[in-house]
């Protein structure tokens, strides 16, 4: 088992850096030939950066669209970014002293992580337009996170995990020296279910967490006017 | 085509949201171009849909090749969650309930083949993601239901990745017309631009009649000679403005009224043949090089007459394509560091924005005291402001954001005396779009029209039956036409509809000063 996990998490790890990787120069790479911010847009750079910020961090045109939404997305995204700080100390020896301070805090933020996906997933039963536009997939992705989250707490409050052996273990592996991993179903199942979030990563919805930095509605300033925009290949058709 | 009889859906008590009715609008389909409209903007006839196999190939080819060209479409196809933010915000599924017509639904018609073709999970498990075949039911399905999106960009203000259906549409009508299945409306429109110079298809002769008329009858309403010029070289502004305003009801209004801001002002300008058409459908269809080749008339144009500054009348669409997309695609703006785009720009006047919005002109003039008013003159009208989808969400005026709804309120209130705010939501940034914009204002999709306009509507009827608004002012052709058209059927009359330059048109002072 130890070195299935281990493994299993170096082609994970490779798989969404590379994927991920790939899929960011590919952004980046291809051309957008028009301005087409929604308006009102900041019309500087400096305001685009806020325009950007506003919405990975306070998912501001989601609140304007739908509180219920919003709430229920903005706790699970939050929670998860908590939680994976949490994390950092399985990563760290010593833990920094940021990490050790939110350790209670990435607790509670693990039960309202389970409780926004429980809540994102209640819509896509009762809401008939979400019920309408969700896929298989969208179930599965939600599962597959729910999975992850009752059975990271399962370790903490049900049946507890050498979670020090743990650390061992991932800090072994960062070195390329495989050390033992407790013996114990759910760790095994959280494991799992983790590689697999990072194997479906770079193939699925879960883009949009680099594709919205690469949104042009979202990441262009309003300048058309005072600045010329053109991208390479329609600058070919002027050469005609 | 006699069909079943055109109503308007009922007014909502509440603005809820519609109960699904799945498969309302199936197979709602527009005229399809013929060959010879097709061959004019150098696009395959519909014969090619009789192979399929090549139909299915150059589809997605086409697709593979926008997917190249475009971030946006890319960014865009691989970024949604489905987490439903988009799902009542468009104004054609308010208005007809079909699912289809909630934005994710739209663009996932051709999500579903992305997937199938250009990712990995989606050639592996096609049914676990939701992926599917391109086959003629698919493209089908496409050619109806991206001709019921109005490309109004509304559902990118709510999308948590500013995710843009307008976008999605343009590749899927572009898509659509690389395998022949084009849309007569627009693409036989597009063909006027290139032959005649505009889209109503009005030749120089009439055009030039048609403004001798109007400066006839401007002479007679107000004693003042007032001239509407046509390709006079020298002129200071080059106006560029939709053809509508030559001749449709009641769009010529505001031309009289520019022309009589141009002549309070002592400004020299000018209209242009070749430029009689400040629409760009190219826009509509997706098609950067129709784009590119409809806005290059104006850059001629320019550069022919010898102008200073170029302007643009009231109209949505084009006022985004010339705001937004003019300066990458003709050189008209400033900042340009490029042989092709310093020929027009060392002409233009940079102590004024290039292009400007008629009605940025006309405010600036209100703010220099260069023009005056009698406001009484419009006491008999308590006025409402229609934001246009394009202007309010694609372009700007002014210095700062937001300006393109702050400059058209602020004419209004100086020229009229009473002014009433839609409800919030409904207007700025969240305005509805009219029904009629994006290549969809023809009378086989009145259907359409007429629902889509119930959002619209129902904020419009609020005011008049609180307020009693009997002016809704617009800056937008393709807004004015279709709301004369479709109003009646929700019993207000069309005689309400009009443009901001109208009100100014009704106020201004002439007289030599």
């Amino acid at each position: 088992m130890n070195l299935f996990f281990a493994a299993l998490f170096y082609f994970a790890t490779s798989v969404l850096l590379i994927g991920v990787g790939r899929k960011i120069a590919d952004y980046w790479r291809t051309p957008a030939p028009l301005l087409i911010p929604t308006t009102p847009a900041p019309t500087t750079q400096a305001g685009v950066v806020l325009r950007m910020l506003r919405e990975v961090a306070l998912f501001e045109s989601l609140f304007k669209a739908n509180l219920w939404i919003w709430a229920l997305g903005w706790l699970f995204h939050v929670s998860l970014a908590l939680v994976l700080l949490r994390h950092l100390r399985f990563f760290t020896e010593p833990v920094w002293a940021w990490v050790g301070f939110i350790q209670p805090f990435g607790i509670y933020a693990g039960f309202a992580m389970a409780a926004g996906l429980v809540g994102l997933w209640a819509r896509r039963f009762l809401v008939e337009r979400i019920r309408y536009i969700s896929t298989f997939s969208d179930h599965l992705m939600l599962a597959l996170l729910l999975g992850i989250a009752a059975s990271g707490l399962m370790m903490k409050f049900l049946s507890h995990t050498d979670i020090v052996a743990v650390k061992t273990f991932f800090l072994g592996l960062m070195l390329f020296d495989i050390q033992p991993l407790p013996a114990d179903a759910p760790l095994y199942l959280h494991l799992a279910l983790v590689a697999l979030l990072m194997l479906v990563f770079p193939f699925s919805k879960l883009l949009h967490a680099p594709g919205v930095f690469f949104s042009p509605s979202r990441n262009q300033a309003d300048n058309p006017r005072e600045k010329r925009h053109l991208a390479a290949w329609a600058a070919k058709l002027e050469a005609k | 085509m006699a069909g079943p009889e055109i109503k308007a859906p009922a007014f909502r008590e509440y603005p809820t949201v519609p109960v699904m009715q799945p498969g309302a609008m199936e197979g709602l389909k527009p005229f399809i171009a013929n060959e010879k409209i097709q061959a004019d903007l150098n696009f395959p006839g519909p014969q090619l849909a009789e192979n399929w196999q090549q139909t299915h190939d150059t589809a997605i080819a086409k697709m593979g090749e926008l997917l190249g060209q475009q971030r946006a479409l890319k960014v865009y196809l691989d970024s949604c969650v489905h987490c439903g933010a988009c799902t009542d915000k468009c104004h054609y599924y308010i208005g007809t309930g079909d699912p289809k017509n909630m934005p994710v639904a739209r663009q996932d018609l051709m999500r579903s083949v992305y997937r199938r073709y250009f990712t990995l999970p989606g050639k592996l498990f096609p049914k676990l993601v939701g992926a599917r075949d391109l086959t003629p039911e698919v493209l089908d399905e496409w050619y109806s239901y991206y001709h019921q999106c109005s490309e109004c960009r509304r559902c990118s203000v709510f999308c948590p990745y500013g995710i843009d259906t307008a976008e999605i549409t343009m590749a899927g009508r572009d898509i659509l017309d690389a395998v022949g299945y084009g849309q007569k409306y627009s693409n036989e429109i597009i063909g006027k631009v290139h032959k005649i110079g505009n889209n109503l298809g009005l030749p120089g002769p009439a055009l030039e009649n048609t403004l001798e008329g109007l400066e006839e009858d401007v002479l007679e309403d107000t004693g003042i000679a007032i001239r509407y010029p046509l390709d006079v070289r020298g002129a200071e502004v080059l106006l560029v403005t939709p053809s509508a305003d030559f001749f449709a009801e009641p769009h010529i209004d505001s031309l009289i009224g520019y022309g009589k801001v141009f002549h309070a002002a002592g400004i020299s300008w000018t209209m242009s043949t070749m430029a009689s058409e400040a629409g760009n459908f190219g826009m509509f269809i997706g098609n950067y090089e129709q784009l590119r080749k409809i806005a290059l008339r104006v850059r001629e144009a320019a550069l022919e007459l010898g102008v200073k500054r170029i302007v643009v009348g009231e109209c949505g669409h084009a006022w985004r394509v010339a705001y937004s997309f003019w300066n990458t695609l003709t050189g008209i703006g400033d900042g340009a560091n490029d042989p092709f785009a310093i020929q027009l720009q060392s002409q233009l006047d940079h102590r004024y924005k290039q292009p400007m919005h008629i009605c940025e002109l006309t405010w600036d003039l209100i703010r220099q005291g260069a023009i005056s008013f009698d406001k009484e003159a419009n006491d008999h009208r308590i006025v409402t402001f229609h934001d246009s989808c394009n202007v309010a969400r694609g372009s700007r005026m002014g210095d700062s954001p937001g300006g393109q709804f702050e400059i058209p309120r602020n004419i209004i209130r100086a020229v009229a005396n009473h002014y009433v705010e839609m409800a919030p939501g409904t207007t700025h940034e969240q305005t509805f779009c009219c029904g009629g914009g994006g290549g969809v204002l023809t009378d086989d999709l009145l259907d359409l029209r007429v629902k889509g306009a119930l959002p619209r509507m129902e904020a419009l009827k609020q005011v008049v039956d609180g307020q009693g608004v009997n002016f809704m002012a617009t800056i937008c052709a393709i807004c004015k036409s279709q709301f004369t058209k479709v109003v009646p059927y929700y019993g207000f009359k069309m005689s309400m509809i009009g443009g901001v330059h109208q009100l100014v048109s009704t106020a201004i002072r002439l007289g030599d000063k």
